[in-house]
């Protein structure tokens, strides 16, 4: 996973500056920095899938047999936030910076120096949070939710959890405003707003979700922090606060963040399902209302994740009907999909697969949430495996897919080499179905009572816990194939027409694979 | 793509962090307000003796108001109230004690904090006199009565026949 890995074509006088070790430290170019976030969160893939792997192992069989229970709350606590900051965010960041300066004809994005710290921060902070494994107590084990007062519990590593959030903050509000200034400023004349393909859309609101809500994330652990260290009392009863208001301040940042870990896959999947269907986006205008929709009622149902603390009725209510709206622009969406390629001349190369596949498994996905949307029967789900499958099942074949579409899709534009399709499919089968053994088995654990987060089960859940573990194993090493499907394709292919797709289009594929090092220059007028 | 046009837009950026990073805070008073208006969160109001006398006292109907009591996190306390529940009258006031005992041989400081249920009760149950509106100092394994004098308006819902006091003890650090 060395940077040196990522340019060969030395003799190409476009293929930017030597490959010295300052280029990658100092460069603004967004492609370069698109390449290390894709690089740093496929590594940081892996770190998290390996703790997810831990956890499947020791829930293989019941009773305690690998970890001691302390180290397994650290796993769950871990994986959950390695993967999410660490892994889909960056994905999507460098899906942004790749992608959105040549998907509207810009030269680079609005502010490269600051695009260079945003990245730069990143391995900071994750350094401050994985080395919280090896300090004295531990990584954190109270739930990447950190309710207090649990989470205040937590020892040595708690000030660095609350600074590497701080600092995965700051990386992501300064890549969002990148990416808003980009959008608003830097367009190719005649790329109107309702121009813009998908996906730059999809990332334009995702952008003002980011920089409306990590923020108040940012706040609420600074008040664990002044409440752990400096006495104040904003979650402690026996001062005046209330360890509830803690829920509401972190799910209203929560909920939209599972909406920045969608929106930028719904962006990628239109823009890969009408490709392949060879016929345009139904309902483009309906697509972008949809997104838009989805954004704003994000804010305003985040006390569904709270339904057992004690809500009043009319409250539960709100919050019950807020959340089931949200089925109907996702539901546009999902409809729109299907009808474009209703009719289409449709190919199932790569990416294609990967883009249904995520229809369908997320799809899934969004019933099991409309089940949770419901209070009644929330209160038998809740803190059970079925919300684990309900979320594993928008975010790995949802969000994971998303990205590996995305890869699988623009991976020659970006290399310039031809990956072995054969082979990718081969991984999407493989991936397809270990996904399902991996999570569909923990939604019949999840009604039958099985609580998350806990080492060990009652041996009735033992059957379909072997199976979700063997899926879970499956999954994980078939991800290998992907990295090395990736790899090689950096290092050599085929060399890889400039529109490579034969149904593609869009301003990406006028340009060469690989795309020149600076690319629009002069920008093209869209007509 | 100027300098010029850029550079306020990207202010203009920042300061939406920068304001939803103050609203963060803001949900703190916010929360208290929304709380205390709806008599959410178990949020009970105070009343001065001199309104809850007169009040009017509903003699037709009874309420059983149930007493309940636990200490946080395990602290060095015994803490209980004096009689399990009693039976009210809407308007009357009443006066009821909880017993707190101090177990470790140093002075601690106490704060309770109340709790009412069903919510729909909450509003409507006021103290006129509560061991809970301050810290209490304790000597090393003092033991204390801690009065309690209450009145539940005639406004409460018909439906509610038991309203469920609680406190949480906690030692202040």
């Amino acid at each position: 996973m060395n940077a040196q890995a990522v340019h060969v074509d030395h003799d190409d006088h476009d293929h930017g500056p030597p490959n010295s070790g300052m280029r990658w430290i100092t460069t603004t170019n967004h492609k370069d920095i698109g390449t290390l976030y894709l690089l740093f969160s496929l590594l940081m893939f892996f770190v998290g899938g390996l703790m997810a792997l831990i956890i499947r192992a020791e829930l293989f069989k019941p009773g305690l047999q690998l970890v001691n229970p302390d180290f397994f709350n650290q796993m769950t606590t871990m994986h959950a936030l390695v993967m999410i900051f660490l892994a889909v965010m960056p994905a999507f960041v460098g899906l942004a910076n790749w992608m959105i300066p040549i998907m509207i004809g810009a030269p680079d994005m609005a502010l490269p120096r600051m695009n260079n710290w945003s990245f730069w921060i990143l391995p900071f902070a994750s350094v401050i949070l994985i080395s919280t494994l090896f300090v004295n107590g531990g990584a954190p084990a109270g739930g990447w939710t950190m309710y207090p007062p649990l989470v205040l519990q937590t020892g040595a590593s708690f000030p660095m959890l609350i600074f590497a959030v701080h600092l995965l903050g700051i990386s992501s509000i300064m890549g969002s405003i990148n990416i808003i200034a980009t959008i608003m400023n830097m367009r190719a004349p005649g790329m109107t707003y309702m121009k813009m393909p998908l996906f730059v859309w999809t990332w334009f609101i995702t952008a003002y979700l980011l920089i409306a809500t990590m923020p108040v994330l940012a706040g609420a652990v600074t008040m664990l922090l002044t409440d752990k260290y400096f006495g104040t009392s904003f979650f402690s009863a026996a001062g005046g606060g209330d360890p509830v208001m803690f829920q509401h301040i972190f799910w209203f940042f929560g909920h939209p963040e599972v909406y920045i870990l969608i929106l930028p896959a719904f962006g990628i999947v239109s823009q890969i399902i009408p490709t392949f269907a060879r016929k345009p986006l139904f309902g483009y205008s309906s697509m972008v209302y949809a997104t838009a929709s989805i954004a704003f009622l994000s804010f305003i149902v985040w006390a569904h994740h709270m339904f057992t603390v004690g809500l009043a009725v009319e409250a539960e209510l709100f919050f019950m009907f807020a959340t089931m709206l949200i089925a109907v622009p996702t539901g546009v969406k999902v409809f729109n999909w299907v009808a474009t390629m209703w009719k289409g001349s449709m190919t199932f190369e790569t990416p294609m697969l990967f883009a249904i596949g995520f229809v369908v498994m997320f799809t899934i996905g969004g019933f099991s949430g409309v089940m949770l949307a419901m209070t009644p029967v929330d209160f038998q789900y809740h803190d059970t495996y079925f919300v684990v499958a309900h979320f594993h099942y928008v975010l790995v074949p949802g969000a994971v897919f998303a990205i590996m579409a995305a890869v699988y899709y623009w991976l020659p534009k970006w290399t310039g080499h031809m990956y072995n399709d054969k082979l990718g499919r081969i991984h999407f089968w493989i991936s397809a179905v270990f996904v399902n053994i991996l999570f569909f088995p923990q939604h019949f654990l999840g009604l039958a009572g099985m609580p998350r987060r806990i080492p060990d089960y009652s041996v009735q859940f033992a059957d379909f816990n072997m199976i979700s573990s063997i899926g879970a194993f499956g999954f994980g090493f078939s991800q290998l194939l992907f990295a090395y499907i990736v790899i090689s394709t950096i290092r050599k292919g085929k060399q890889a027409t400039d529109i490579v797709w034969e149904g593609a289009k869009g301003l990406e594929w006028t340009l060469s694979s690989p795309p020149p090092y600076h690319s629009f220059s002069v920008q093209p007028v869209i007509k | 793509m100027s300098k010029q046009r850029l550079a306020p837009l990207v202010t203009k950026l920042f300061l939406i962090p920068i304001a939803m990073f103050g609203f963060g805070y803001a949900m703190v008073p916010l929360y208290n307000v929304f709380c205390e208006v709806t008599g959410l969160n178990g949020k009970t109001g105070a009343i001065s003796s001199a309104e809850a006398n007169q009040l009017n006292i509903d003699k037709t109907r009874s309420i059983k108001v149930e007493f309940t009591s636990s200490v946080n996190n395990e602290g060095p306390w015994d803490f209980h109230p004096a009689q399990p529940s009693m039976m009210i009258h809407p308007g009357e006031t009443y006066t009821t004690t909880f017993f707190a005992t101090n177990k470790l041989n140093k002075d601690l400081v106490s704060q309770s904090i109340p709790s009412v249920a069903p919510i729909t009760a909450a509003s409507h149950f006021k103290k006129t006199e509560c061991f809970c509106f301050t810290e209490q100092a304790f000597k090393a394994l003092e033991t204390r009565e801690m009065p309690v004098t209450f009145v539940v308006d005639n406004a409460v819902p018909n439906d509610v026949d038991t309203i469920t006091l609680s406190y949480t003890l906690f030692t202040k650090p």
